[in-house]
């Protein structure tokens, strides 16, 4: 699976799993507009950490914290190079 | 003996410069605080509770706020019930604190009200009464935090304690326009209120189920000067890119430990801005306040004697004596040591010159600001039938600083094994899920085939 998908899996697993209303996904869209909150993101890290082997948000010195869900699933493509 | 201590919320936040143009201001409206010398959010109930222990259950905060300030020196106490207070916890919660009166945004007639002897509505509709503002009884705050259990444990503070930190200052010409996304009926918030209230400024209020975006929109529309928020939620709010136009001028971290990364993204993100770090609990109150932009503590702070607030190391944690802890705990619990100090469990450890958190001693996880006991839900899991013993505790996170992972041994005979494996995790979670409110679900369940143990014969407790 590329990190893509996974990260778009998660994305849903994790908004079913604590009963959110998950926006249609694309790549434009603003993370603060997902449907996603504080908790759900912390979850979705630690299960990407967990599949993917890396967790760019504590790693990352200086790079932008990514503010689009393009931007989110680049931020982890970069990390798993 | 600072000045005015003694005196209500209302004589000291009308003492503190004119009232004229401060607001406080909800999602949906604002009220002007100078309307209410002569106007009332409790429609003209006010002398019914004089004397009574007032139990605040709203859902808006705003309402909640106009009650403290009508309520402190005429009832004996209020009682605050943050908005995440489960229902069966309430009776108990009113059982202990004596509470004869409820103050609340829903009508009395609606199903699962108490009955009390006094009850009232609040509303941001302030209606004309004649309103003499004259109490003077030594109101008791009664705040909840977490307990092993589950239920709350209740704290009693005085609006002298929970007015320590906030020191007398001259109004500045332009008053601080404060915000906060925490919730005004816990500590870190309500200390948000106090400044507000008490530093000439106005205070723009968060709402329950604001989404972070919707809600940093409206402080930057309304100007907000000074915002707080825990690491998790400035995490969020980095998360917002441009944070919605916000141009704050003080930004403040408190209710988790906040490391390097956040405070220099903060930095960064607002140039030339102080960005302070707070250590507060709703036991020991505020201790310090981190202007440097640093992580941890300096190590200075420790042991200097006869200053307001003492700090001290024993045993690994953290301990306080200050005028602005808290009086006690409502029931048999003891608050402070033999020597008047507070330990707040938290774990330091000394590196250089400074102290840096590392973790609880209890056990006790923090999640984005919320403190989760394990024991409280080891005991919802260790409830399934194919389940022997669990250990929950907690896993680093960047965003939340922690995330609740439990870690199950089945029992005998239970059959673990692939498919019947995920079926079973799914069992315990959803058991969780029906019994507990979600920051203390586990985000991960596996299973092992056994847990480490002390030499003393204790599940060994470790936490990331």
């Amino acid at each position: 699976m590329s990190v893509r998908t996974t990260v778009l899996a998660q994305f849903t697993q994790v908004a079913k799993e604590q009963k959110r209303q998950l926006a249609p996904l694309n790549d434009g869209l603003a993370l603060l507009d997902t449907g996603l909150d504080s908790l759900c993101f912390a979850i979705l890290v630690s299960r990407l950490e967990d599949a993917l082997g890396v967790d760019p948000f504590s790693t990352a010195e200086e790079s932008a914290i990514p503010v689009t869900v393009g931007e989110f699933v680049k931020f982890y493509e970069d990390a798993a190079k | 003996m600072q000045p005015n201590e003694g005196a209500t919320l209302w004589a000291r936040l009308s003492g503190a410069g004119p009232l004229s143009g401060r607001h406080l201001w909800g999602a949906e409206r604002g009220v002007a605080l100078a309307e209410l010398a002569r106007k009332s959010a409790l429609g003209g109930r006010l002398e019914a509770f004089r004397g009574r222990s007032v139990l605040l259950a709203m859902k808006d905060q705003l309402s909640a706020a106009l009650a403290m300030i009508e309520l402190d020196g005429v009832a004996r106490r209020i009682v605050l019930c943050p908005p995440d207070l489960q229902a069966a916890h309430v009776p108990g919660v009113m059982a202990l604190a004596e509470v004869d009166a409820i103050v609340s945004d829903r009508d009395a007639s609606e199903e699962g009200t108490p009955a009390v002897q006094v009850f009232a509505s609040c509303t941001p509709e302030l209606k004309p009464v004649a309103v003499e503002r004259a109490g003077s009884l030594p109101t008791e705050w009664i705040l909840l935090t977490s307990g092993t259990t589950g239920a709350p444990k209740l704290v009693q503070h005085t609006l002298a304690t929970l007015t320590g930190p906030i020191k007398p200052a001259a109004v500045p010409a332009d008053p601080p326009l404060w915000s906060t996304f925490y919730d005004i009926r816990r500590y870190g918030g309500l200390q948000i209120l106090l400044r507000a209230l008490l530093g000439g400024g106005s205070l723009v209020l968060s709402q329950a189920g604001d989404a972070t975006g919707e809600f940093l929109a409206r402080a930057a529309a309304r100007g907000v000067s000074h915002l707080l928020g825990t690491p998790t939620h400035w995490w969020l709010a980095l998360t917002g890119g441009s944070f919605h136009g916000l141009a704050p001028r003080y930004v403040r971290l408190s209710g988790e430990t906040a490391d390097q990364a956040i405070l220099d993204r903060l930095r960064a993100a607002f140039p030339g801005v102080p960005v302070v770090h707070a250590f507060a609990s709703t036991e020991a109150g505020v201790a310090f306040e981190i202007p440097d932009g640093l992580a941890g503590f300096p190590a200075s702070l420790i042991g200097r004697e006869g200053a307001e607030v003492e700090l001290k190391v024993e045993d690994g944690t953290l301990r306080i004596r200050s005028p602005r802890i808290a009086e006690r705990y409502l029931g048999t619990e003891t608050l402070a040591g033999s020597d008047g100090f507070v330990d707040t469990r938290d774990l330091v450890e000394l590196q250089g010159e400074r102290y840096f958190f590392a973790g609880r001693k209890d056990g006790v996880i923090n999640v984005g600001g919320q403190k989760i006991h394990p024991e409280e839900v080891e005991a919802v899991i260790d409830s399934h039938p194919a389940v022997r013993k669990s250990l929950v505790r907690a896993r680093k996170n960047p965003i939340t600083g922690a995330i609740v992972v439990a870690e199950v041994v089945l029992a005998e005979g239970a059959d673990a094994r692939d498919a019947n494996a995920a079926q079973l995790k799914q069992e315990i979670l959803q058991l969780c899920r029906d019994t507990l409110p979600r920051h203390k679900v586990p985000a991960m369940v596996q299973f092992v085939p056994s847990l480490a143990v002390t030499p003393a014969g204790k599940i060994a407790r470790r936490n990331a």
